[in-house]
């Protein structure tokens, strides 16, 4: 689904992400990618942050490294990703094959104010992790992309990161629980077992 | 000076050499089950550092800055392992905002931090976030530990280990730069 500019609905997007998730994790990157997630349907391998900005592919990483047979995915925004460039870096190093990032990028700081990120002037997110080192690293503008990489994101050879060029609309916000005690014990449950130890 | 090698104490079951302190801590991480291993280097967990990359039960991970680690170890607990986050000092100011994960979600956490600036430091450049290391990591909610003496250092870390994973707490232990000895600057 593309709006009047050409732009992909980042609803649509994370709808097809996470349709049919079977057993896939997800890392929410806070602001709207959260919201995102929660409009598809709240779900408990859904860990979503409120905070932590700069921090959602690491949290991805520490939990690709701990469930090695299972998929991740970080949904995150431009803005989220941009204050975490060094986790690229880090990620690259470790190669998890378990792991994408997908970065629903408007090019816009949306939470406070629509200001223009980096991306907006050019800078270009998938170059950075490829020459980190990804093994694949792609930029999203149309609809058949966007189905290539929800099989991407489930089967492909990783670490793999998308950046979807997303429209910078103000959406009608779909929130979660902000306790965060709470959404990590549902997780753990969700993937360890009852009860998580 | 008696000093052991780490295989050999391991063959034969040597008594551990308390002088050892990191090859103490690499013990009690072992027992605790622990299994990814974050860190910004720091020339104090020099052979800590080596020993994790050589054990096959752990997953040593070099981060770009120590907020990573907070991240990483988050997300490790909630994939069912256990974490240590290693650094100087001067990264405790790093970490600051990323504390918020392991507060906010009750999150067990636990740094192991090398001091810099406090004891005959050399680099004034150190001494700002050496002075205040304590005072931040407090401010920030984690609960901290010193350990002055090698010979405190393993029960310390065992005990900050069993604390934040038992109560779900973020700790910090802090290794004095009176044990880690000064650096040197002229070689």
């Amino acid at each position: 689904m593309q709006t009047e500019r050409n732009l992909l609905d980042r609803r649509w997007v994370v709808k097809v992400l996470l349709s049919d998730r079977r057993d896939l994790l997800v890392v929410t990157g806070l602001g709207a990618p959260t919201y995102d997630c929660a409009a598809a349907g709240d779900h408990p391998g859904n860990f979503y942050l409120w905070g932590a900005m700069g921090g959602g592919a690491m949290v991805g990483l520490g939990l690709a490294l701990a469930q090695p047979d299972r998929r991740v995915v970080v949904i995150t925004g431009d803005g989220e990703q941009l204050m975490g460039l060094g986790a690229l870096a880090t990620i690259a190093a470790q190669r998890p094959d378990n792991l994408a990032i997908v970065v629903l990028d408007n090019e816009r700081y949306g939470e406070t104010g629509m200001q223009r990120t980096h991306t907006a002037h050019g800078v270009d997110l998938a170059g950075i992790a490829r020459a980190a080192g990804f093994p694949d690293a792609r930029i999203v503008r149309g609809e058949d992309e966007v189905h290539a990489l929800a099989t991407a994101v489930r089967q492909g050879r990783g670490p793999l990161l998308a950046d979807v060029k997303v429209s910078p609309e103000d959406l009608p916000r779909v929130l979660p629980s902000r306790d965060g005690a709470y959404i990590k014990t549902r997780f753990r449950e969700h993937v360890l077992g009852q009860p998580a130890a | 000076m008696h000093t052991v090698q780490q295989t050999d104490r391991a063959a034969a079951a040597i008594p551990p050499d308390p002088a050892d302190w990191p090859a103490g801590i690499h013990r009690v991480l072992r027992e605790a089950q622990v299994r990814q291993v974050a860190y910004v280097p720091d020339a104090g967990h020099t052979k800590l550092i080596n020993l994790c990359h050589d054990d096959p039960a752990m997953r040593a991970t070099v981060l770009t800055t120590e907020e990573e680690g907070v991240a990483l170890l988050a997300g490790a607990w909630l994939g069912g392992q256990r974490g240590v986050l290693l650094m100087q000092s001067s990264g405790v100011g790093n970490c600051i905002n990323m504390l918020s994960l392991s507060k906010s979600c009750r999150l067990p956490l636990v740094m192991l931090v090398t001091m810099r600036g406090e004891w005959g430091e050399f680099n004034p450049w150190q001494v700002p976030m050496g002075q205040t290391t304590q005072a931040s990591l407090e401010l920030a909610g984690v609960i901290t530990y010193r350990a002055d003496e090698a010979e405190q250092v393993a029960e310390t870390v065992e005990a900050a280990l069993h604390f934040a994973f038992d109560s779900e707490v973020a700790v910090a232990v802090l290794l004095s730069q009176r044990m880690l000895g000064r650096k040197k600057w002229v070689k």
